[in-house]
């Protein structure tokens, strides 16, 4: 069973005669153990729809339903007890130690003064030590790099012990290997304490390898949803971005950019490696490849390329030079 | 124990040391001298001979004493809450202009009853009563438009700005009203601008006390959703507060101390602002369980050390309102100044 479900969902912002309709007949289906990244260009809605799905906002239609109850049968404190966020704000917290700042997870379990039992203590010790942080425990928040930080937020939602994590772009502002930290973890987390986590990205290629699930909203606000693979090969990658000038590379699992071009050769070439690194150095010199054209080059060195005429030259500049004088 | 709570426990106990050696010598200490001997004497009920110094330690040092305590607590608690709420480290009822606030709804009470009542308080229940509730009110009026502004103005510093607006806009309110009031009401109304903790009568004492000390607590009962707040009010809300909710608790309890100590004591500056600050900084921490008694002691001790210099003056009384930004104004521009290096800016 699905431990979160919309239907027909309509999800915007505003009110009255000013509300905005961003995505509309949504019936998503989110299941525990299983990661799902929520893909869409900025504006998309993404937040708009996280902010509808951890009941922040009203749905403007349709329903959320959340272990079984609609969402507006469910009061604050159950629904801390359900979902757990972590969001893009940035916090005033930067006088707390990381293990209080994951104690605060405990809250929604607390009674009325917040007091700690041995039981809470022992939940945040194993959340700390859940995502690699526990030797910065004592450590402020104020003093964490960005990755730490953002660890720290997910032990802090970790701590509140609920079945979903939300997670509005957790890994913007971070650097690769931080991305690449992070993601694993929630996948992780995914796989190891059946959470079902959702998040919001625009790190295509990690929520690729990483997510079992994709939720795109496309540039024509349509939510395609599946398993990645079933998504990416839909097509529906190539619907995110309205602009040509942006198209999906489905053996990159990334995005690029489309250059123009005044000529199109077919690439030879034994290494995989230095091929793309060739292809992308003629892609920006104005040479677009077309395995069906019939100019061949043959690549055997960054500084060793063969003409169709059988001319060696030792930089791509100079070969795309001499590609565009044969057309 | 966690080296946090170590550190609480030793600034704790610090604070509470120096606030029983500030209280002493501001038993000691006036613009009359009386020996220690007979002051203790006189505390113990052994009266002195001297009828006026029977007066001076029971009738004006005394309740001096504790009304510096108490008000120094509640509007530093008040400026703490304010700061949290707001998301706001510079927030303080006085700059926010709640302080203001309440003084306008004063003088308003004060020039319904004709401006001549003597001092701020009359001598009946009635007029007491009536001040008292024109400072909530007014306090409490500047909260609703802060409240109201907080929800348009997202920025911190323009809710500073409009508080500063407010807290001008009640002041020139307050010179009209002035300019029509007698002068023997002008006289006092001013008096009470400059700021002082010894217009708390011992008869008054109890309820001024007992108001102050059931807001103070209310406001240890909000600790809880008060580090949910320093997340912001999305987490906040994750963690399951109440955040509409809080919030208004919060600010009715910060209109309550910040009211009831300005119709007192007047309006009080910097205080409020400043001894969260010292507070953090001593503990190096946000978190509200440590803060709040840290707060509650450091402003006790900061008031008393005011009260202390404003009466040891061979030139007569200093006004509160002329030392408070003599000790406020070095720590906030430490504070500006040092932002990137404290843990709570960042």
């Amino acid at each position: 069973m699905a431990i979160l479900e919309t239907h027909n969902l309509a999800v915007g912002f505003g009110q009255g005669s000013k509300r905005t309709v961003l995505l509309q007949g949504l019936n998503l289906r989110l299941e525990q153990g299983r990661m799902v990244a929520l893909l869409g260009r900025n504006g998309a809605g993404k937040s708009t729809m996280l902010k509808a799905l951890t009941c922040d906002t009203m749905p403007i239609k349709g329903s959320v339903v959340i272990d079984g109850k609609p969402s507006t049968a469910i009061n604050k404190r159950d629904l801390s007890r359900l979902v757990a966020l972590v969001a893009t704000e940035r916090i005033m917290g930067g006088a707390f130690t990381i293990r209080e700042l994951v104690a605060l997870g405990r809250q929604p379990h607390t009674g009325f003064l917040g007091r700690l039992s041995r039981h809470d203590n022992e939940i945040v010790d194993a959340c700390l030590e859940a995502v690699g942080i526990t030797h910065k425990a004592e450590q402020h928040v104020a003093n964490l790099s960005d990755g730490e930080r953002q660890k720290a937020m997910v032990a802090k939602a970790l701590a509140q012990e609920t079945p979903i994590i939300v997670l509005d772009e957790p890994t913007a502002f971070l650097d690769v290997a931080s991305r690449i930290e992070t993601m694993k973890l929630l996948h992780k987390l995914a796989r190891e304490q059946h959470k079902a986590v959702l998040l919001s990205s625009h790190d295509i290629s990690q929520s690729l390898l990483l997510a079992d699930e994709l939720w795109v909203i496309t540039s024509d606000r349509e939510v395609i949803t599946g398993s990645t693979e079933q998504v990416v090969m839909s097509g529906a990658m190539d619907k995110v971005f309205s602009d040509t000038a942006i198209m999906f590379n489905g053996s990159l699992c990334d995005y690029e950019a489309q250059l123009p071009s005044s000529v199109a050769v077919k690439v030879k070439c034994d290494d995989p490696v230095l091929e793309r690194c060739m292809v992308n150095a003629l892609l920006r010199n104005g040479v677009a490849v077309d395995d069906d054209s019939d100019k061949a080059i043959e690549i055997k060195a960054v500084d060793n390329i063969v003409l169709p005429s059988g001319d060696v030259l030792s930089s791509v500049s100079e070969a795309a030079q001499r590609l565009a004088t044969i057309n | 124990m966690s080296k946090g709570s170590h550190r609480f426990a030793l600034v704790a106990t610090a604070l509470v040391v120096l606030v029983v050696a500030l209280a002493l010598a501001c038993l000691l200490f006036g613009s009359v001298d009386i020996d220690a001997r007979s002051i203790f004497g006189i505390l113990t009920g052994h009266d002195s001979d001297n009828e006026a110094w029977n007066i001076i330690v029971l009738r004006s040092r005394l309740p001096m004493i504790v009304t510096a305590m108490l008000a120094g607590a509640a509007l530093s608690v008040s400026g703490l809450l304010l700061q949290t709420t707001f998301n706001n480290p510079l927030a303080g009822p006085s700059i926010l202009g709640v302080s203001t606030g309440a003084g306008l709804g004063v003088a308003i009470v004060m020039l319904a009853m004709g401006g001549t009542i003597g001092g701020v308080f009359g001598e009946t229940l009635g007029s007491y009563m009536a001040t008292l509730l024109g400072a909530l009110v007014g306090a409490g009026v500047v909260l609703v438009i802060l409240i109201s502004f907080a929800s348009i103005v997202k920025s911190s510093t323009m809710l500073l700005i409009i508080g500063i607006l407010v807290s001008y806009l009640a002041s020139s309110v307050i010179s009209l009203l002035n300019s029509v009031a007698s002068e023997e009401g002008v006289h006092s109304y001013v008096a009470w601008g400059f700021g002082n903790f010894s217009g708390v009568s011992l008869e008054q004492l109890p309820v001024f006390s007992a108001i102050l000390v059931l807001a103070l607590v209310a406001s240890m009962l909000m600790i809880k959703p008060l580090n949910a707040l320093l997340l912001g009010t999305r987490y906040a809300q994750n963690l399951g507060v109440n955040t509409h909710r809080t919030r208004n608790v919060l600010l009715l309890i910060t209109g309550v101390l910040t009211a009831v100590v300005t119709a007192f004591c007047g309006p009080i500056g910097f205080v409020g602002l400043v001894v969260p600050h010292i507070a953090r900084l001593a503990l190096n921490t946000s978190e509200h369980g440590r803060l709040l008694p840290v707060t509650m002691l450091a402003g006790a001790a900061v008031a008393l050390l005011c009260a202390l210099l404003s009466v040891t003056s061979r030139h007569g009384i200093i006004p509160i309102n002329a030392i408070t930004p003599i000790i406020g104004v070095p720590i906030i521009l430490y504070i500006i100044i040092n932002r990137r290096r404290i843990n709570y800016f960042n």
